[in-house]
């Protein structure tokens, strides 16, 4: 049994801070959900969890056991057995995946094991294999690319995966799939979970066991499988403050194209 | 006084019309200013560096290791400082009228040499031409069709040696070949090396042309590769460069006959101090030719990359598509990579552009293969070998791609040795 363990995470992108202060723990085999509205800081949490650079990390502490993952480079965290599924994921030309499984602090070298890894995996999720031997990303669509993260999970094995809007870009029939082999992943290896996403398709396959609000770049609210159905029907209007949310025309600049931040 | 004069050029072996032409280049040479940086050609080279009095034309210093290449050619020419010292051809070849050799053993030879470089070339273009021991001629007749590659392999040795390769290739009508062409030296002392390489191909002919130039550390090259391509030919020419102290090629492309195409390839890796320089011209002189120029690049430690290039249109080239692509990546703050395309173009009906970037690896890149756990210095070896993965893969004499790979490989692992250090 792992856990990852989110405290009082604060963190800020050119002097603004965007992260106020995450409180979450996710344990083996549990799938949370964090579901909010756009401009919420979603995307920032996966990426301050995951080690990107160029995010400035204010306070708290994210645990994954007893390693402290804030004071690692990406590719340690990764090692230690955190996944970020990204959102967009970034083109690589000229590498392909099998190198980049290769290459991984988390995978065996055996290549022949990772060769085999990758076409059961693929098989799993309905992914071509002649797409094994592309570029990572390069020229693949929008539900080829989250495939492609959903087959790394599964050659990787993490003890936890960041799904960043997972089910961006992925048709009925790739989301059934993809998310059910997450599913899968919970019980086969007890993967923890923190899947963000604005709706609730994803949760189809993917019973999720805590459904988070996330607002203004924190937990608002958290419960059951049911919030995020309630969620779908009434939005997030209660949690977003009005003033952050749309400038009135009376706060408005007096040019309409300057920085409204600025 | 230099031993690059007319009386020098006289004292080399050979009929009495290559002696002639030696001299007569060599008087010219002779009469010319040597280049400064103050030409445009030469603007950001180190040629000023350049003292010829410190080099004298090499002798044939017996023998030299012959590089692995693991191919097995059609037909195999080694020269060491300029001459020849070793010859194989398939018997099946020659029975074709296929010749691979000295170049004054044919009998055309005299129309072959230097069929292609008048108003081509440069200041060393022609030196070669008054130094040039014992050029080398590949011809391949009409028709023919040659599956295996050939093989010329050139070594320069000695402290104070300046060495002058010569290559003619000359592919006949609707016949079709694949050359690879490797440099090397000492990797110790002085050594200057003005090679030039003449690729002509007739009607519906192909070549695909690969230069490997794996050079030692302290030589200078300054060479030339000038290419005419007729009538609906094929033209393939591709340069791998990873050696050197100041190595430059000078690459003219001409496409005289209607639909002729070429395609320009280059990769480069430059360490240390090291400068690499292309200058290519791709001269479009008839209607409907096209030529394909992808020129990519990683420079690292002080090292330095130039490339200026330059795409012509003539009157009459309607419907001509001509592309120039240069791409350098930066792995170190003090690495500096020139890049100045151009166009000039005097016909309306004609599709062409051209594209420079000088970038430091791609930061959302090296991100996205780290949180898979991959280490950093393993994610810039594959992001660097796959940037330049985009010019390997169309290369030709594929044999001979795993030795570019090689090449690529011993950069890196010095790359990461020295970031280690």
């Amino acid at each position: 049994m792992s856990e990852l363990v989110i405290e009082g995470l604060r963190a800020a992108v050119d002097g603004q801070e965007i992260l106020t202060g995450v409180d979450l723990t996710v344990r083996s085999g549990e799938v949370h959900a964090v579901m909010g509205p756009n401009g919420s800081g979603k995307s920032t949490l996966s990426h301050v969890l995951a080690g990107r650079p160029g995010y400035e990390v204010l306070g708290g502490s994210v645990r994954l056991d007893d390693v402290e993952l804030l004071s690692l480079p990406a590719w340690r965290r990764a090692e230690a057995g955190l996944f970020l599924a990204m959102q967009y994921p970034t083109e690589v030309p000229g590498v392909a995946l099998r190198d980049l499984l290769r290459a991984s602090a988390r995978t065996s070298d055996d290549a022949d094991e990772i060769e085999r890894a990758m076409v059961v995996e693929a098989g799993r999720i309905g992914f071509e294999e002649k797409f094994l031997e592309r570029p990572l990303n390069v020229d693949l669509s929008g539900g080829e690319k989250k495939r492609n993260e959903t087959l790394q999970l599964g050659v990787l094995r993490p003890k936890f995966a960041i799904l960043d809007e997972l089910d961006s870009g992925l048709d009925i029939d790739g989301l059934r799939m993809v998310s059910g082999r997450i599913e899968e992943a919970t019980e086969e290896y007890d993967l923890g979970v923190l899947a963000i996403t604005h709706y609730s398709r994803l949760f189809q396959q993917l019973r999720p066991d805590t459904v988070h609000v996330f607002a203004g770049g924190r937990i608002q609210e958290s419960g059951g499988p049911d919030l995020a159905t309630e969620l779908e029907s009434t939005g997030y209007e209660r949690w977003v403050e009005p003033a952050a949310a749309k400038p009135s025309a009376a706060t408005l600049p007096e040019d309409p194209f300057a920085d409204p931040l600025g | 006084m230099t031993d690059f004069s007319a009386a020098s050029a006289r004292a080399l072996a050979g009929p009495s019309w290559l002696v002639d032409r030696r001299v007569a280049a060599a008087e010219e040479f002779a009469a010319t200013a040597m280049p400064d940086t103050g030409a445009e050609e030469w603007r950001y080279s180190p040629i000023g560096d350049l003292d010829l009095d410190r080099f004298a034309p090499g002798a044939g210093i017996g023998d030299a290791p012959m590089p692995r290449l693991d191919i097995q050619p059609a037909a195999l020419v080694r020269t060491v400082n300029g001459r020849v010292v070793a010859i194989d051809v398939d018997e099946e070849l020659v029975g074709l009228g296929v010749h691979v050799g000295p170049l004054v053993d044919h009998p055309d030879g005299a129309e072959r040499l230097g069929a292609i470089t008048a108003d081509a070339g440069d200041h060393f273009t022609g030196l070669n031409d008054a130094f040039a021991d014992e050029p080398i001629l590949v011809d391949v007749p009409k028709g023919l069709v040659i599956d295996r590659p050939i093989v010329v392999t050139h070594h320069a040795a000695g402290d104070g040696t300046a060495a002058f390769p010569r290559l003619v290739v000359s592919v006949g009508e609707n016949a079709s070949v694949e050359l690879l062409d490797h440099h090397t030296s000492d990797d110790e002392g002085q050594i200057l090396v003005c090679p030039v390489v003449e690729l002509d191909v007739a009607p519906a002919g192909r070549l695909g042309y690969l230069n490997v130039q794996e050079l030692g550390a302290t030589t200078w090259q300054i060479g030339s590769q000038l290419a005419r391509a007729e009538r609906d030919a094929t033209l393939a020419a591709a340069t791998a460069a990873f050696g050197g102290a100041y190595a430059r090629t000078r690459a003219d492309t001409r496409l005289v006959g209607r639909g002729a195409h070429g395609d320009l390839l280059s990769l480069y890796f430059a360490e240390l101090e090291q400068t690499l320089d292309f200058r290519t011209y791709q001269d479009h002189l008839a209607p409907d030719t096209t030529s394909n120029l992808l020129h990519k690049g990683v420079v690292g430690g002080e090292s330095r990359s130039i490339y200026t290039g330059l795409i012509r249109v003539r009157t009459d080239a309607r419907g001509t598509n001509a592309y120039q692509t240069n791409r350098n990546l930066k792995l170190s703050e003090d690495a500096w990579a020139e890049s100045v395309p151009s166009l000039e173009i005097e016909n309306n009906d004609v599709r062409c552009s051209h594209a420079s970037t000088v970038s430091p690896v791609d930061e959302d890149q090296r991100f996205y293969l780290e949180s898979s756990g991959v280490p950093p210095a393993e994610a810039e070896r594959l992001i660097v070998a796959g940037f330049l993965a985009e010019v390997l893969a169309p290369m030709p004499v594929s044999a001979a791609a795993h030795k570019i790979r090689s090449g690529i490989a011993a950069k890196l692992a010095r790359q990461a040795e020295a970031a280690a250090a």
